[in-house]
C-alpha cells in the first residue's frame, strides 16, 4: 500500500498537486489514462510525509493518501 | 352557505386562488391587473400565504418556478408587457414539468400600449410566446364568477398535467365587479408530487431542471408531451354553444365580446332571426373539432375580437376557405359598441337578402 | 479512523470541468460542509447557467436549475415554500452580476435566508471566455480583445453592492489557490451556511476563481495569479457578520 494513490482515470493532468506538494516529489507522468490525459504519479513514495495538501488541492478527487504503517486511509477520493 | 360578495375580475380570481389552495403569489405592478397582488397582499397572509412583490416580473415567475418546484400551488399575474417578459419563464416551466397558474389581464399593444381591454395577446398566450416546442391551457372566463371557476379549474388542471395554465381575460372583466360566490370547498390535492424537491431524506435527490443535454433526451422529452398535450386536446376542451343547432349566422367570441354577442343573439332570434354564438371556454385546446364536425350548417360565421383576427386564424383552421368566415375587430384599446355587431350582421344579413 | 473520506453529498463521478478548474474544488468544500452540517437530506441547491449548469451532476442532493441569472429569485420561491430547509444557489460572475444584479440586490435587500456561493473567475467560461463583470482592467478576453477599457466599465465588487444592506448578514471572500486557503474558504461556507440554518437571514461568499482556459494559463499559473495579483488587492476574510 503507497502512501500516495492516484485514481488514474480521475485525475486530468492538470498540475496543481505537485504545485504544493512540500516534498517536492510529485510530477506529471508519461502515461496517458484511458482518456488520453498524462496523470500524476509520485516519484518517492517514501518521502511523503502523507499531508494530503496534494489531495486537498485536486479539483477531480482523485488523490487517496495512506498510512502503511498504520494501516488506515487518511485522505479516501473512492467512495466504494 | 359561502356568501355571495361583490369583486371584480381580478379578485374573484385572487380569492379563488386562495380557497383552491394557493398559498405562494408573487407579483409586480401593471394595469389593469393590480388588484390582484393588492388582494393576495391583503389575504395570503390571513391564512398563512406569501406574498412577494417582486424586482420585476422575471423575477416574479422565477420565483413562482422555485415554489412550483417544491410542489406546492402558486400563481402569478400580469398583463401584456409583463407577459413578455415572463416567456422565458413559462418555457422553463413547460420544460421542467412545473405547475402554474398564470393570469393575464389583456391591456392594449403592442408596447406600452394603453390600458384600456383588448384581447391581442391571444397568439402570445395560445401559441406560447417563450422559445420551444411547448404548449399551455389557456382559460378564457366571460364574467367574474367564471374567472373564479376557471382559476379554481387552472390549478387542478395545472397539479393534473404538470403544465402552465393561464387565464386570459381581457382588463374590462378583470375590473368590473359583479356579484359572485366563490366555491369555498378545498381544492382536491392527491395529485403525485414526487418528483418535487424538497430535501432528499429517504430517497435519491430530484433535479428540475430544463436542460437536456444528453442525446436525444430533448427530443424524447418532447414526443411525451406531445402525448400529454393530445390527452388535454381530448378530454379538456371546453367551449359554449348558444343557439347555434339551427343557426344560420354563428358568431364565435370569447370573453367581454362574447357576453356582448349573447344579447345581440337574444335580440335577432326575438325577430326571428338564426343566430348562435360559439364562445370558447378553452383557447387551448381550441375547440376546433367542434367547429369543423358540428358547426358547418351555418350561411356566415362572424368573429367579434378585440384584435386584429388572432382567434380568427384558429377559425379558419377549423373551417378552412370553403366557410365565409367574417371578422369584426377592436383595435388598439378602443371599446366596441354592441351597435357594431348589430350592423355588421346586418350587412350580412342584407348581402344575402334578407329582410331586416 | 479516517480523517477525510468524499463526503456523501458529492457522487464519486469525473466531472466536465476542465483541468484544474477551480469548480471541482469548490463542490468539494461545500459538499463537504453540508456533510458535516449533516444537512444533505435537508438541502435544495440551485445551479446557475454556465459552466456548473450541470452542478447536480456531481452534488448528491435536491436541486433546481436556475435560468440565467435568476438563482436568487429562484432560491426565494424555495426558501419561502421550504423555510426550515437549507438553501444556496451557485452561481458565476456573469450569473450573478450581469444578467442576474437585479434578482441578487433585490434578494439581498429583502433579507431572504439562504446562501449564494459566488464563483467569480472574471470571465464567462461555458460560452467561450468572454468579458465578465469582473473582468479586469486591461484584462483580454474574447469580447475584449485589446483589452478591457474604460467604456467597458470597471470590475464590479458584489461586497459594495449589498454590504449597506442592514438584511446582509454575512459577507466574506476566499479563494482556492492552495490548501491553506480552500480550508480558509471552507470555514467561511460553513459559517455561512450555519447562519442561515439560525436564521439570520442573506449570506454570501465570494471565492476568487480560475478559468486556466480562458485566462490562457495553465492550471497552476492561473492559481499563482491569484494569489499574486488578484487577492492581495482585495479583502479577503469575512467581510460582514451581524
Amino acid at each position: 500500500m503507497n502512501r500516495f494513490n492516484v485514481n488514474k482515470n480521475k485525475c486530468k493532468g492538470c498540475g496543481l498537486c505537485p504545485r504544493v506538494c512540500p516534498k517536492k516529489i510529485l510530477r506529471m507522468g508519461d502515461n496517458m489514462n484511458d482518456v488520453g490525459n498524462r496523470y500524476v504519479e509520485c516519484i518517492d513514495d517514501d518521502k511523503c510525509i502523507m499531508c494530503c495538501m496534494c489531495a486537498t488541492m485536486c479539483p477531480d478527487w482523485a488523490i487517496s493518501i495512506c498510512d502503511p504503517r498504520e494501516n488506515k486511509i487518511l485522505f479516501e477520493s473512492e467512495r466504494s | 352557505m359561502s356568501k355571495k360578495e361583490l369583486l371584480c375580475g381580478n379578485e374573484a380570481i385572487s380569492e379563488a386562488a386562495i380557497k383552491a389552495g394557493c398559498r405562494y403569489y408573487y407579483g409586480y405592478p401593471i394595469t389593469p391587473q393590480n388588484e390582484i397582488s393588492a388582494y393576495m397582499a391583503l389575504h395570503l397572509p390571513k391564512v398563512d400565504g406569501t406574498f412577494i412583490q417582486a424586482e420585476s416580473e422575471i423575477a416574479a415567475i422565477n420565483m413562482a418556478a422555485g415554489t412550483a418546484a417544491t410542489g406546492k400551488r402558486v400563481m402569478t399575474s400580469s398583463s401584456g408587457p409583463g407577459l413578455s417578459l415572463k416567456q422565458e419563464g413559462l418555457s422553463f416551466f413547460a420544460a421542467a414539468e412545473l405547475p402554474l397558474v398564470v393570469v393575464d389581464a389583456m391591456r392594449a399593444g403592442p408596447g406600452l400600449g394603453n390600458i384600456t381591454p383588448s384581447q391581442a395577446d391571444y397568439f402570445q398566450a395560445t401559441r406560447g410566446g417563450g422559445h420551444g416546442d411547448y404548449r399551455q391551457i389557456v382559460l378564457a372566463p366571460a364574467s367574474v364568477s367564471e374567472a373564479a371557476e376557471l382559476t379554481r379549474r387552472a390549478f387542478y388542471l395545472a397539479d393534473k398535467y404538470r403544465i402552465v395554465a393561464m387565464l386570459l381575460l381581457d382588463g374590462m372583466l378583470a375590473q368590473t365587479r359583479e356579484p359572485v360566490v366563490i366555491n369555498q370547498d378545498p381544492l382536491e390535492d392527491d395529485f403525485d408530487k414526487s418528483w418535487a424537491v424538497t430535501g432528499c431524506k429517504g430517497r435519491t435527490p430530484n433535479v428540475v431542471k430544463s436542460l437536456f443535454l444528453q442525446e436525444r433526451s430533448l427530443e424524447e422529452f418532447i414526443e411525451k408531451q406531445l402525448i400529454k398535450y393530445s390527452v388535454i386536446e381530448e378530454t379538456e376542451t371546453e367551449a359554449e354553444l348558444y343557439h347555434t343547432a339551427d343557426a344560420e349566422y354563428i358568431l364565435i367570441a370569447y370573453g367581454t365580446p362574447a357576453r356582448m354577442c349573447r344579447s345581440v343573439v337574444d335580440r335577432y332570434r326575438a325577430k326571428g332571426i338564426k343566430v348562435g354564438l360559439l364562445r370558447p371556454v378553452t383557447l387551448w385546446p381550441y375547440p376546433s373539432r367542434m367547429l369543423r364536425d358540428t358547426l358547418r350548417h351555418a350561411k356566415h360565421y362572424l368573429v367579434v375580437e378585440w384584435s386584429a383576427g388572432q382567434m380568427f386564424e384558429d377559425v379558419r383552421i377549423a373551417l378552412g376557405y370553403d366557410r365565409p368566415i367574417h371578422l369584426l375587430s377592436k383595435l388598439g384599446g378602443s371599446l366596441m359598441d354592441i351597435e357594431e355587431i348589430d350592423n355588421k350582421l346586418d350587412e350580412l344579413l342584407i348581402n344575402q337578402g334578407a329582410r331586416i | 479512523m479516517t480523517t477525510y473520506t468524499m463526503p456523501e453529498s458529492l457522487k464519486n463521478v469525473r466531472t466536465h470541468y476542465c483541468p484544474g478548474c477551480s469548480h471541482g474544488i469548490i463542490h468539494k468544500i461545500l459538499a463537504e460542509c453540508i456533510d458535516e452540517l449533516n444537512m444533505r437530506e435537508n438541502t435544495v441547491g440551485v445551479s446557475p447557467v454556465g459552466c456548473a449548469v450541470i452542478a447536480y451532476e456531481y452534488l448528491n442532493l435536491d436541486m433546481v436549475e436556475a435560468l440565467h441569472g435568476r438563482a436568487p429569485a429562484i432560491a426565494t420561491g424555495l426558501k419561502r415554500a421550504l423555510p426550515d430547509k437549507l438553501v444556496f444557489t451557485y452561481q458565476g460572475d456573469g450569473d450573478l452580476l450581469a444578467i442576474g444584479i437585479s434578482e441578487l440586490i433585490h434578494a439581498a435587500n429583502r433579507g431572504e435566508n439562504f446562501t449564494i456561493i459566488f464563483v467569480n473567475n472574471r470571465v464567462y467560461g461555458m460560452t467561450g471566455g468572454q468579458m465578465a463583470p469582473t473582468t479586469a482592467p486591461g484584462q483580454k478576453t474574447l469580447t475584449t480583445p485589446y483589452g478591457r477599457d474604460g467604456k467597458m466599465g470597471e470590475p464590479i465588487d458584489v461586497m459594495h453592492l449589498i454590504e449597506p444592506f442592514s438584511n446582509v448578514k454575512y459577507l466574506a471572500r476566499g479563494a482556492v489557490y492552495h490548501p491553506n486557503e480552500i480550508r480558509k474558504t471552507k470555514n467561511l461556507i460553513k459559517r455561512a451556511l450555519e447562519m442561515q440554518i439560525s436564521g439570520d437571514g442573506f449570506s454570501l461568499v465570494e471565492v476568487l476563481a480560475t478559468c486556466p482556459t480562458y485566462w490562457r494559463m495553465s492550471p497552476g499559473e492561473a492559481m499563482d495569479y491569484v494569489k499574486d495579483n488578484i487577492a492581495p488587492h482585495v479583502q479577503m476574510g469575512v467581510i460582514k457578520e451581524q
